[in-house]
């Protein structure tokens, strides 16, 4: 099949298959084509991709390790590596794609940031990244989400971006967003709205995918040899969809893992919100249903649209874990490894955990696992469920 | 020319909103929009959310909006035309969708996430079903977009006045008005201002920049906070009526003050 070759290139017309799209009011389809424009500029501009790497390097910590997880390979009789993005500065993945927007707004003549976050990772890589560029940065935060997530709401602060909490609809990452949006229409021509995931319309999805590519071209070298499976979180789906396009031009299985009360690719339908068509989580109106999860990464009823399209043509399988297996896997790798990841990164471990040594993974398999971020945010969550 | 007013209502708001609607009607509508809530509103200000999350709260359904117009059919005399979200219309598909607003006696469709570029599938369905696809342009929306949107386009453009989402302000926008000149530069179709527009004061700017005004927040606001009645309503519109209509009445003259020679 032809299809390694053509998956996870620039779309054409934004559209991934049947699924990508703009999909925003008038008032936003010309910042847009700004976005879109600045971007394929900017990635084709040598000192623009130079100045990226720079700081990538001497600023974010790359390249992250590939980490073998010695004790945990043997208790489950498979190779697995672990991709560390956990040990890039502010302890997630969102850096990676936060410094390339930054520094094309910065490029735009942007002075202000605007950005939603849900479990606070990408809010905090974005007020990062407003301080070191001089920019100013306003991050939309659930009401619910800044309950279960004040540390990270305190590192955004301290960094001196503003946080403004959101009170409408269900209160997390989906309505953060809609806001985000909405001050994007009131200030098109001083703001960029920092888009945190693969989600969006055009042309976020590449866009972001591309910024994260870096996580999956290092594991890939990092790799002594192509891996028989490639697996990583999926919320929004940008760490996975970074990881992923290092390797989606080889023969290694690709394979996402969707929280079970957020999974807009088992359990979701062809839907339009947040600018794109994709799967999403909805009623027989269409009303977006409200996801439910432990990990407040991963609790948003849609998902980047290339997933739904890697999914639909089969390149990629996605599964889901529970909350529970969650909870376990976290403890699990902490005291197989000494990490302790996230709550959204601990479902692809969950996953590993439960297929190894089945037909899903079989015994003998090389694994690269890309561990999004630190658990550190947690700890007062699980702490919570444990009394 | 007499000024179009168009006001808005978000289907389901309350238990008794098509008494609502027809106030609206007595009140001197010449069409009325109807939302049709949807949980995720992203161009819509606080208030057109929260009369959305009220209704959608009430149990709301498109269904059921739907059913609660045809019980007031034969009292509706002017053009109603849906206003809701993208996932509403592709959810049912684009063809039953528009079918089900014609069967409902609903002759127009505004879907501010639905661009042009967006808008092949929809715009086809709506046409065949007897249904107006109206489309939007903004303050940013460049000449050749403008020329484009004004070709699709049928009954009237519809301007939103500010780059902003909908909810009231202190005053119209200085973008209003230069936007309905540009887009007056591509189409002799009749050009509504929207998205702000709060009182009598501003309806009459805006009447005296373009061709109509539609009014949503400021009413929606007085229903929600204030419990507004249907007569309550009738009375609001009508202040805005009367505003648009002393437009003519002082184009006249101004007319007939040039015609003569004298100044007024």
């Amino acid at each position: 099949m032809s299809l390694s070759v053509t998956t996870m290139t620039e779309p054409v017309r934004g559209r991934f298959g049947e699924f990508g799209g703009r999909f925003v009011p008038e008032s936003l389809v010309p910042a847009c084509a700004e976005v879109e424009e600045g971007f394929r500029d900017a990635w084709s501009d040598p000192l623009f991709r130079s100045e990226l790497d720079e700081l990538l390097t001497v600023y974010a910590g790359r390249p992250t390790p590939l980490t073998p997880a010695r004790n945990l390979s043997v208790q489950l009789g498979i190779t697995l590596l672990l991709k560390r993005e956990d040990l890039a500065h502010t302890g997630s993945h969102k850096i990676n794609n936060v410094l390339g927007q930054a520094l094309l707004a910065r490029r735009m003549g942007r002075t202000r940031l605007i950005a939603e976050t849900g479990a606070g990772q990408h809010g905090v890589a974005t007020a990062t990244a407003a301080a070191l560029l001089g920019l100013r940065a306003t991050i939309y935060m659930g009401e619910r989400d800044i309950e279960r997530q004040r540390l990270n709401v305190f590192r955004m602060t301290t960094l001196g971006a503003e946080v403004v909490p959101v009170t409408s609809g269900s209160r997390t990452l989906k309505d953060a967003t809609n806001e985000a949006m909405r001050a994007w229409v009131a200030d098109v021509e001083g703001s960029h709205f920092l888009l945190g995931s693969v989600g969006g319309p055009h042309p976020y999805p590449w866009m972001v995918r591309e910024f994260q590519r870096v996580i999956g071209d290092e594991a890939r070298r990092q790799s002594p040899a192509v891996p028989d499976v490639v697996v990583a979180c999926v919320g929004g789906g940008s760490n996975a969809a970074g990881t992923f396009a290092g390797f989606a031009d080889t023969g290694a299985r690709l394979v996402g893992v969707e929280a079970y009360g957020g999974a807009a690719i088992n359990r979701g339908s062809p839907g339009v919100v947040h600018g794109t068509r994709s799967l999403v989580l909805q009623d027989d109106d269409g009303q977006i249903a409200e996801a439910e999860s432990i990990a407040a990464g991963l609790d948003y009823p849609g998902v980047g649209p290339e997933h739904a399209h890697l999914a639909s043509i089969g390149r990629a399988d996605y599964r889901t874990v529970t909350d529970d297996e969650v909870v376990a896997a976290v403890g699990r790798l902490a005291r197989s490894e000494g990490i302790i990841c996230a709550l959204e990164s601990a479902h692809a471990v969950a996953w590993v955990l439960r297929a190894a040594g089945t037909p899903d993974l079989p015994s003998g398999s090389t694994v690269v696992l890309t561990l999004s971020g630190r658990g550190d945010k947690d700890m007062a969550t699980l702490a919570g469920g444990a009394a | 020319m007499r000024k179009m007013l168009i006001p808005y209502v978000t289907g389901g708001v309350t238990d008794n909103w098509t008494d609502h609607l027809l106030a609206l009607q007595e009140g001197g509508a010449d069409a009325i929009e109807v939302g049709l809530p949807f949980s995720d509103p992203m161009l819509d200000g606080v208030t057109i959310q929260r009369a959305s999350d009220q209704a959608l709260a009430r149990g709301v359904t498109v269904a059921s909006i739907m059913d609660d117009l045809a019980r007031v059919r034969e009292q509706v005399r002017v053009p109603l035309i849906a206003f809701t979200y993208a996932n509403l219309v592709f959810r049912r598909g684009p063809a039953a969708f528009c079918r089900l607003l014609a069967d409902a006696g609903i002759s127009g469709l505004i879907v501010p996430d639905l661009p042009i570029d967006e808008a092949a599938a929809v715009r086809a369905a709506a046409a065949d079903a007897g249904v107006d696809l109206i489309l939007l342009v903004a303050p940013a929306t460049p000449d050749d977009r403008l020329r484009e949107i004004a070709a699709h386009s049928s009954r009237f453009i519809y301007a939103i006045s500010r780059m902003d989402t909908t909810g009231e302000r202190a005053t119209l926008a200085e973008a209003a008005a230069p936007l309905v000149a540009r887009v007056r530069a591509f189409t002799s179709l009749p050009v509504t201002l929207g998205f702000g527009i709060s009182g009598p004061a501003q309806a009459a700017e805006a009447g005296r920049a373009g061709d109509g005004v539609v009014v949503a927040s400021a009413l929606m606001r007085r229903v929600l906070d204030w419990g507004a009645t249907p007569e309550d309503l009738r009375h609001e519109v009508a202040a805005l009526r009367a505003a648009l209509d002393a437009l003519e009445v002082s184009a006249d003259r101004t007319a007939y003050a040039e015609v003569s020679g004298h100044r007024t």
